[in-house]
């Protein structure tokens, strides 16, 4: 016991004893907002299947929200508890997503108390939100694996979205305006490229750069341009397409199997990025050139090519992500109209750790937060919608405080390599 | 095999850092590379890796010319290489590293590539199903882009080695076998006898077995000559030995080793042949069985070299520096001191000896106020100062040599006079109020460079600019320059310079002494500490594991304290 508990180090105690002390906060919080506010409101009625699904006769599932609250209180109090007498070890991360879990459904319960609430097509509204974010994420990680930082994920949304809306207007049909989008984020990934890696700028700089350029000529082709032809703008997109079978999966298939192409690619994208990051020659070569790439150097993998290749893949990839939010959503383009996904992007690929499952694990949080605002509105509960846009901000400076264990990037990050 | 160079003549700006160079390896024989720090040993060296290209000069094996663009090609060559500073990415197996870059692979199955793009395919014209192209039905379209997309998966698999066109061992397709990496790593360790657990994470591995796994990671390449950049540096002496046997098992193996070292008691000891190199150019060959030591050092030199230090026997007053029960953490929140208690007294130098990452680092850190200590009380001239800041420290007459010059030691983009006064540029002389007097500076700079002989073209060069000897003299320079050093912290006081520097700080740090300064010194080079010291200390995982007196130890008993071995 006093040898475990001479390995822990301060910090280590700290931050665990932070911890309980915040699950016994949040027990209280959550018993008297959550389960004194909804005394007696009634039941929070969640809808398990939309008019449109397979099993539309899914009853829904009502919950009564107080005695939930209360439930959830007393468990976050037992969490507290243990976390403070002996900690939950390897567990304390699982432990606090579970947490996390919980405390969305009492505030789900007791905004819902009362009414009923649409959960599948929240849920589903969540995944869609979180799929720009996926790709922005894994744009910044395929990038940052190879120690190129990539700030201009925002920049290279905004541009993917402008000419998917474009070209397809032109052509009259999505595909082309998805080719351009990822030819335009080809681009903006290969002036980073050149300018990071041949001209040796600062990363966060040119990142800066493009993403005030791209807004600016948005903008600007959008007021003069768009504007004045509307058949330019006309709001061509692609249909959300129902996959045979997987999609009539009650509850799941909603959520997951009757979205468009983009969420499909994003998932599809994420496990292929997954398997080859870790068990391909492209992704131990990748990784060492971003963690040592003098070591990668002396064993004659050629980093720069390496960088190379990675930034502008990552560069297509946020292209094509950006064309989500044209020719994937609503289908014509407005000023400004990734409103900071691409910087919520970059958020979710470091609480993910750098890993395609992790960045897509935080996207679907993020766009659970983004979605969760939309309805807060219509459930009147009075909190500003504006709280839980921040939030993607919050949990990353949560994360990068080192609350959550460390987050390490990986060690070469943003620094130049100069050929002896 | 033979390995010739011939006429290697490399030029840098103002250097010229190898001069004609001609050596000559063969199988079966260990190649002593001898020379001083900047004498061009790394240079050559990396010329033969393909890291640089030559000027002038050839590179060649069983008497074909080479061509190297990189390091790619050297390695495919047959010639590797062991870096003075280990080339593993610490975050990686001891399998990953050993197979970076030439990756046994699994063979992906012949229609997975074709059948993704092909499902891939269908699912593009799946989605477009409102859209009905010149009429035909969705499926159409969806049976058409499978095709397509099978066709592309063919057409992809057939650039594939093009696409990432590598030299060497490398195989088709992309999935990496690890279990066949293990078993390599496995087999090759065996049959050398270099004992190590392919699955071990690098960064949890002590320095020693780093090593062997680029010995490994060479040796996994194929390579049939070996380069050994000063190997033995981060070595304990038991170690040293050790490694020694594995070099020599090599050689038994056939292979051709170059072993590059300055040390003169090893490149005896290891080598068949020993080739001398000096200001770029081979001085010298010789037979270790026909030089002695001395002889060595003045062909490296190119004089006559005291290799002992000259000092009487030390008269020690008070305790100036008392440490206390110190725990220092280290930046990951490991105890890297954990309960280290000495003193030093005025007029003697204390020497503490151990391998690299025993604490020394942290210890210092801590006695001169960069790193607070966790506990404990560390007291100088009988204040305590554990916890206080480097400057309240400094003043108390405190010098400090660190370990790192160009991080801690000098700002690099300032000036040599500028550097002069980086501990005191904030009060008098040398500033009122908010401005500085640069002509009190430079005066006082002026007086120091000529004092401590600081070969600089003028106090306004850059310190980048200097060499490594000159940039520790500056930092000598200031720190030893003030009135009234109590105490000075030396750590690694002479690394990488040139025997002529060394010798000049060897006896500025004797002079400090007899004044009547307290010296700490900390280095790894165990002959420095050993000359040096009047008291040696040995630190083993962040304790001082033995108090020895270096008249009356030999380096081998030191070795086995360094190595954690009880006595």
């Amino acid at each position: 016991m006093t040898a475990e508990a001479a390995l822990r180090s301060p910090r280590e105690i700290r931050r665990a004893r932070y911890l309980g002390i915040t699950y016994l906060v949040l027990s209280g919080f959550v018993l008297w907002f959550f389960g004194i506010g909804s005394w007696g409101e009634g039941i929070a009625d969640f809808g398990m299947a939309r008019p449109t699904d397979t099993f539309d006769w899914i009853p829904s599932l009502p919950v009564p929200a107080a005695a939930f609250a209360i439930g959830v209180a007393v468990v976050f109090a037992f969490m507290g508890g243990v976390q403070l007498v002996r900690g939950f070890g390897r567990w304390q991360n699982r432990i606090l997503a579970i947490a996390f879990i919980l405390f969305i459904f009492a505030f789900l319960g007791w905004a819902a108390a009362g009414q009923s609430f649409n959960l599948v097509g929240m849920l589903r509204t969540a995944v869609e939100r979180s799929t720009p974010i996926t790709f922005g994420a894994l744009a910044g990680l395929l990038g940052e694996r190879v120690a190129v930082i990539n700030i201009a994920i925002e920049g290279q949304l905004l541009a993917g979205a402008f000419a998917g809306a474009l070209v397809a207007s032109i052509t009259s049909n999505a595909w082309p305006g998805v080719v351009a989008a990822v030819l335009v984020g080809l681009f903006f990934g290969w002036v980073l490229a050149v300018l990071a890696i041949r001209y040796r700028v600062d990363q966060i700089i040119i990142g800066v750069v493009i993403n005030i350029f791209v807004l600016g000529l948005t903008s600007f082709l959008t007021a003069r341009i768009l504007a004045p032809n509307p058949h330019l703008n006309r709001g061509i997109k692609l249909n959300s397409w129902r996959i045979p079978g997987l999609g009539d999966i009650p509850v799941i298939g909603p959520i997951f199997f009757d979205q468009t192409i983009f969420v499909y690619a994003s998932l599809i994208l994420v496990a292929v990025l997954a398997y080859t990051l870790f068990h391909t020659r492209w992704g131990l070569q990748a990784r060492a050139v971003g963690e040592h790439p003098r070591a990668a150097d002396t064993v004659g993998i050629n980093v720069y090519r390496y960088r190379y290749l990675n930034v502008l893949l990552g560069g297509a990839v946020a292209g094509f992500g950006g064309a989500y939010f044209t020719i994937g959503t609503v289908g014509r383009f407005d000023e400004n109209m990734t409103t900071g996904r691409g910087f919520i992007a970059l958020a979710a690929m470091i609480f993910g750790r750098w890993h395609p499952v992790g960045a897509l694990s935080a996207a679907l949080i993020f766009g659970f937060a983004d979605a969760l605002a939309g309805k807060l509105g219509i459930l009147q509960t009075g909190i500003p919608s504006e709280f839980l846009l921040m939030a993607p901000y919050i949990a990353t400076l949560v994360v990068v405080t080192g609350i959550v264990g460390k987050a390490r990037p990986p060690a070469a990050d943003g620094q130049v390599y100069v050929k002896e | 095999m033979e390995l010739q160079l011939r006429g290697i003549t490399k030029r840098f700006p103002g250097v010229l850092a190898n001069d004609r160079i001609d050596l000559t390896v063969r199988s079966g024989e260990i190649l002593g590379l001898l020379g001083e720090n900047g004498a061009g040993k790394t240079t050559l060296m990396n010329i033969l890796y393909g890291l640089y290209s030559a000027d002038e000069g050839e590179i060649l094996i069983e008497g074909e010319v080479q061509q190297f663009s990189g390091p790619g090609d050297a390695i495919a060559a047959g010639i590797g290489m062991v870096h003075q500073h280990f080339m593993l990415v610490p975050v990686f197996s001891v399998a990953e590293n050993v197979v970076l870059g030439v990756e046994p692979t699994r063979r992906m199955p012949a229609w997975l590539g074709p059948a993704l793009a092909g499902a891939f395919g269908a699912m593009i014209a799946g989605s477009s199903f409102a859209l009905s192209w010149f009429g035909w039905p969705t499926w159409l379209w969806a049976i058409l882009m499978a095709i397509v997309g099978g066709a592309v998966g063919f057409l992809a698999r057939w650039a594939w080695p093009f696409l990432t066109r590598s030299k060497g061992k490398a195989r088709r397709g992309g999935s990496i076998n690890m279990r066949e990496a293990r078993r390599d790593v496995r087999e090759i360790s065996e049959r050398y006898g270099l004992e190590v657990d392919p699955e071990a994470i690098i960064e949890d591995l002590p320095v020693g077995v780093q090593q062997r796994v680029e010995i490994i990671k060479v040796l996994f390449r194929e390579a049939q000559f070996l380069v050994f950049d000063e190997p033995t540096a981060v070595l304990t002496p038991q170690e040293v030995q050790e490694f020694f046997g594995i070099v020599r098992s090599l050689r038994d193996a056939g292979k051709g080793i170059v072993f590059i070292t300055h040390k003169l008691g090893e490149v005896i000891e290891i080598s068949d042949r020993i080739a001398v190199l000096r200001d770029g150019r081979v001085v010298g060959e010789a037979l270790p069985g026909e030089v002695d030591q001395n002889c060595l050092a003045e062909m490296m030199v190119g004089r006559p070299v005291e290799l002992t230090v000259a000092k009487e026997t030390a008269t020690p007053g008070d305790a100036v520096l008392e440490v206390t029960d110190l725990v220092v953490l280290d930046e990951r929140e490991h105890p890297a001191v954990n309960g280290v208690s000495f003193r030093v007294r005025a007029g003697e130098i204390v020497g503490i000896a151990g391998v690299q990452g025993n604490g020394q680092t942290e210890l210092v850190r801590a006695l001169t106020g960069m790193r607070p200590p966790l506990r404990g009380s560390i007291r100088i001239a009988g204040e305590e100062v554990a916890g206080a800041d480097p400057r309240h420290i400094h003043r108390l007459g405190v010098a400090h040599v660190p370990e790192d010059r160009l991080r801690h030691g000098l700002v690099t983009a300032f000036t040599v006079a500028e550097n002069m006064v980086l501990d005191s540029y904030h009060s008098a002389p040398y500033s009122r109020a908010f401005v500085m007097d640069w002509g009190k500076t430079r005066e006082e700079s002026r007086r120091l460079v000529e004092q401590f002989d600081v070969r600089t073209p003028s106090i306004e060069v850059k310190a980048a600019n200097l060499s490594g000897g000159n940039q520790q003299k500056v930092i000598v320079a200031r720190e030893f320059g003030r009135e009234n050093v109590k105490l000075a912290v030396a750590s690694q006081p002479t690394r990488g310079l040139d025997v002529g520097s060394i010798e000049y700080i060897h006896s500025q740090i004797v002079t400090q002494r007899d004044r009547g300064a307290a010296i700490l010194i900390v280095s790894t080079e165990l002959d420095e500490v050993m000359a040096l010291s009047d008291r040696l200390l040995v630190m083993y995982r962040g304790k001082v594991v033995a108090e020895l007196d270096p008249k009356q130890v030999t380096p081998a008993e030191v070795g086995l304290h360094m190595a954690g071995a009880k006595l």
